[in-house]
């Protein structure tokens, strides 16, 4: 690719009039490289019943009663008698109906627990990561502008702080000092109703936030101070632009790009974490659904909450790979420099 | 254009910049400057590489980089600009004076259509509050920068050459009006042709709005050809300025001189290049004395006592060489003595025998999605020992990749490489011996000297273990052959112990031609290897090219874009357009009276000055 490819000019640009095909085409291979990871992960996740030790049966019968009726149902019910590929064959195609199985616990349907305690996780989650890309964007922001002087030092410090202390420690200091002891919080329960619900969930939602919002300041910082000595911001200056304009739609757009990427593993950083907090908060989220679940040894219960973590995080990077190329053109036409 | 309505009948000069001086926190980076320019007038900037001109534009608009500090005055039309505060600076830059700068691939938003660049600069006017009002607007900048291609608005930079980028870039830069525009080095990062179209529609534009220019480059011909007034800034002082065609016809300063007779001329071939020794100071260093002293052959004792003053000799001449008096007599002769011109003898037309042959070579690559780019196309040539050969082509016409196949580095698609009589297209397909003994015949020197050398090896390492490649190496390499191999770049053995890091662009490149030469091989492939250097260092090592031909009988394929470089140092040239060879033959005729329409655009590109040089 040496000396033939500086000829750019009229080569470049034969895709020009394709923006809108060139990322379908673009997402269309995405998802194309998502299914088999997401049938890879459903083959693990099948695999537990297998890998988890004693007889499958037992696992799946839980604590129910032995008897021979109930033995024989579930063989049949779950394919015990097949081949190990035939039955995950039948499982998948429950699966894909929306079938999860049965918890073990209560004989309810997984999808139907699973549903009920969705809600808390998604607010938590959501809340969590506003308060991450928000609270960290701008601190990064102002670290960037402010740089060398003491508040940069204390905004990174503070990142670091929150990075190296885990989610449930973070947690349950603050529920101890604005729960406890201001009283400024609940410190228990998710509430009822919108504004219930957030006021019961900021802390949470802080904790989370705080464990990992120091990947966020410190990209945006990064991204921001090499920006602002980026050639572009120099015209952008010398032609007498506002610095509102110069600060969004020069600097902030262009170091954007790589807080999209840490983004992804933010999310992903925040549901992982939701596990802990919500055992913290006593929150009835599906992070504690999960951890009741391996207490019990509820292995169809297990088998849906991972499954739906798993598919989570792919559809979490999937997204972000297409927020990319929005913000990024370059990307659509293959040419990314850095 | 509505922007000269109201410009003329002020008084005094546009602007007025009165004892500059730029640190870097306490480190000096310019004594302190004066600089006028007048309505409507032209000036340069002329300095090489840490002359402090791009930091001294930077603080004219008000736009230095953080920890960099300026002192003294800027005047535009009577306004005090360094009392102003930053909200009032940013109504004037952009309206009243605007900048270009150096590289068109980083100087616009890479996420920005480059339409929107011109777009932003017009939403404050009232008259265009509406989009389609601008877009149309937007269509007008673009056709006075020469953009027809209404296309052009909406795409985005990296799908644009550079020379349309600069295009683009110019039309944002002047899409408020400005009566001064700082152009820095607004074509070097351009291929040759492009520069030539670049200046051209700099001009252009400067003469039909009526607009001061500065003109930043380290070009001193480009200045004198399109300037009226030059101003010649080394190692932060100023060290002549004057009418550009004074300065041109009778150089006062040494360096200025010495600069001028640095650039090869492209019309005649001089017997040796008048090369400034050593390279350019930091300023900090020279504060208490001339700052060209140390490379000056006229320099006293009184030139090291104190910084000479910039003095005026006439109302329109100043230098700041307290011995000028004396030396000026000097100064001409030399002048006259080193455009004297030394044709080569042309050698007979045989082509028996030679050390390169190239026939029909062809060089694909796969590009995206899969779709073949033809780089060289049929291309066959051919070097006779000791013969110095040009390869003259702007990017992408495939000079580099053929230099990469001649050595190796390539394996071509097809066609046929035959080095002293060996087949050497396909390196993996060739016997060990025979890989071997091209690779000990040929060698290449690469473009940046700063990548070529391993930054953890000394300069004893890096030619030790060239040495001990070389035929009939038995023991490791000795500190007296390291020695001598350096003596015959010109370096003391003294440079063996130390690291790339701490030498200059030139002693790099010259490291680099050492390493090259420890083999003993019969040519050196040399791909662009002064184009990164300084023009005074330039100098030197093309001379040192030269002598090293005499010495040892090299033969040279210099792959270039420079024809003034190619005229001082090969007898045949092959120029190469979009991957074929579209003339050839010796040096003086092809670039004295070229035949293909290429090679005459080529050769018209070059900025000359009014002035005609004595045959």
């Amino acid at each position: 690719m040496h000396g033939a490819t500086p000829s750019t000019g009229s080569t470049a640009i034969s895709g020009r009039s394709g923006d809108g095909p060139s990322l379908v085409i673009f997402v269309t291979r995405r998802v194309a490289i998502t299914i088999p990871l997401l049938l890879l992960i459903s083959f693990g996740v099948f695999a537990l019943v297998h890998i988890a030790p004693g007889d499958p049966v037992r696992s799946l019968l839980g604590a129910r009663a032995s008897d021979p009726a109930t033995l024989a149902a579930i063989r049949a019910r779950y394919h015990l008698e097949d081949p190990f590929l035939v039955q995950y064959g039948y499982w998948l195609w429950q699966v894909i109906r929306g079938d999860l199985g049965v918890s073990i616990q209560g004989n309810r349907a997984v999808t139907s627990i699973i549903a009920d305690r969705l809600g808390v996780t998604i607010f938590l989650s959501l809340m969590s990561t506003t308060l991450v890309l928000g609270l960290g964007i701008l601190l990064g922001a102002v670290a960037a502008f402010r740089r060398g002087t003491r508040l940069d030092r204390a905004i990174v410090m503070f990142g670091v702080f929150g990075i190296s202390s885990p989610a449930f420690v973070t947690g349950i200091f603050l529920l101890y000092l604005f729960g406890v002891l201001l009283h400024w919080f609940p410190i228990f329960g998710p509430g009822r109703g919108f504004l219930d619900r957030a006021w019961h969930l900021t802390l949470p939602a802080f904790a989370l936030a705080i464990s990992v919002m120091a990947i966020v300041v410190k990209i945006t910082r990064a991204a921001m101070i090499e920006e602002l000595d980026r050639d572009y911001v120099t015209f952008a200056r010398a032609r007498g632009l506002s610095s509102r304009r110069i600060l969004f739609a020069y600097v902030l757009r262009n170091s954007l790009i790589p807080v999209v990427t840490a983004a992804g593993l933010v999310v992903v950083g925040i549901v992982a974490g939701a596990i802990y907090v919500e055992v913290t908060f006593s929150l009835p989220g599906l992070g504690a659904l999960t951890v009741d679940a391996i207490q019990k040894r509820d292995i169809p219960t297990i088998q849906g909450t991972t499954l739906l973590f798993s598919a989570f995080v792919l559809l979490v990077n999937l997204a972000v790979d297409v927020i990319y190329t929005v913000i990024d053109p370059r990307i659509r036409f293959g040419r990314v420099e850095s | 254009m509505n922007a000269v309505v109201g410009r003329a009948g002020q008084e005094g000069p546009l602007l007025k910049v009165e004892g500059l001086a730029i640190s870097d926190g306490a480190v000096p980076i310019t004594t302190p400057l004066n600089i006028v320019v007048e309505r409507g007038e032209t000036i340069a900037i002329v300095g090489e590489s840490g002359s402090g001109k791009s930091l001294t534009a930077r603080a004219i608009a008000g736009i230095l980089p953080p920890g960099i500090n300026a002192t003294g005055a800027v005047t535009l039309d009577g306004v005090p600009l360094m009392r102003l505060a930053e909200s009032e600076l940013r109504k004037i830059r952009g309206s009243r004076m605007s900048m270009l700068m150096q590289d068109p691939f980083t100087m616009l938003n890479p996420l920005m259509r480059s339409g929107d660049h011109i777009d932003e600069m017009l939403r404050d006017r009232p008259e265009f509050a509406s989009r389609f009002a601008r877009a149309d607007e937007v269509k007008r900048r673009l056709a006075e920068v020469g953009i027809v291609d209404e296309d052009v608005a909406r795409r985005m930079p990296f799908q644009l050459s550079g020379g349309m980028c600069q295009r683009v870039a110019l039309a944002a830069a002047l899409a408020r009006d400005p009566e001064l525009l700082i152009a820095d080095e607004p074509s070097t990062a351009l291929d040759v042709t492009t520069q030539a179209e670049i200046i051209k529609l700099l001009r252009r534009v400067q003469r039909e709005r009526h607009m001061s220019l500065i003109l930043i480059t380290h070009n001193l011909r480009l200045a004198f050809s399109i300037c009226q007034r030059v101003y010649v800034l080394y190692a932060g002082s100023m060290l002549e300025v004057g009418d550009a065609a004074a300065v041109e016809r009778q150089p006062f300063h040494p360096y200025t001189l010495g600069l001028l007779l640095s650039e090869p001329p492209v019309d005649i071939r001089v017997p040796r290049l008048v090369a400034i020794r050593g390279s350019v100071p930091r300023a900090a260093d020279v504060l208490d004395s001339c700052g060209f002293a140390d490379r000056c052959d006229w320099a006293k004792q009184i030139c090291r006592t104190g910084k000479p003053p910039l003095t005026a000799l006439d109302a329109s001449r100043f230098t700041a060489c307290i011995r000028q008096d004396e030396i000026q007599g000097e100064l001409d002769a030399l002048r006259t003595a080193a455009l004297s011109a030394a044709p080569m003898t042309p050698r007979r037309g045989e082509t028996a025998g030679a050390l390169v042959r190239v026939h029909g070579l062809v060089k694909t690559f796969v590009g995206e999605r899969g779709r073949p780019i033809c780089a060289i196309k049929d291309v066959s040539l051919h070097i006779m020992p000791g013969e110095s050969v040009g390869l003259v082509g702007e990017s992408g016409s495939g000079k580099t990749t053929l230099g990469r196949c001649l050595v190796g580095l390539e394996t071509p698609t097809a066609g046929d490489i035959h080095v002293n009589g060996i087949a050497a297209a396909d390196f993996d397909a060739m016997a060990k011996a025979d890989r071997v003994r091209v690779r000990r015949t040929i060698q290449m020197i690469f473009q940046d000297p700063f990548s070529t050398l391993n930054p953890r090896h000394s300069v004893g390492q890096a030619l030790g273990e060239a040495l001990g490649a070389s035929a009939g190496a038995t023991s490791p390499a000795t500190a007296e052959r390291i020695a001598s191999l350096l003596a015959k770049v010109g370096l003391s053995a003294a440079y063996a112990t130390r690291r790339p890091a701490s030498l200059s662009g030139g002693e790099r490149q010259r490291v680099a031609i050492a390493r090259a030469l420890a083999v003993k091989p019969a040519i050196l492939v040399c791909d662009e290897p002064v184009s990164a250097l300084d023009l005074s260092v330039q100098a030197q090592v093309l001379n040192l090219f030269r002598h090293l031909q005499v010495e040892h009988e090299l033969s040279y394929l210099f792959i270039t874009h420079d024809l003034a470089v190619v005229r001082q140092i090969t007898e045949r040239i092959y120029v190469l357009y979009l991957g074929e060879i579209v003339e050839e033959g010796p040096t003086e005729r092809v670039i004295g009276n070229p035949q293909h329409p290429y090679t005459r655009r080529l050769v018209a590109s070059i900025p000359r000055s009014a002035i005609q040089r004595a045959p």
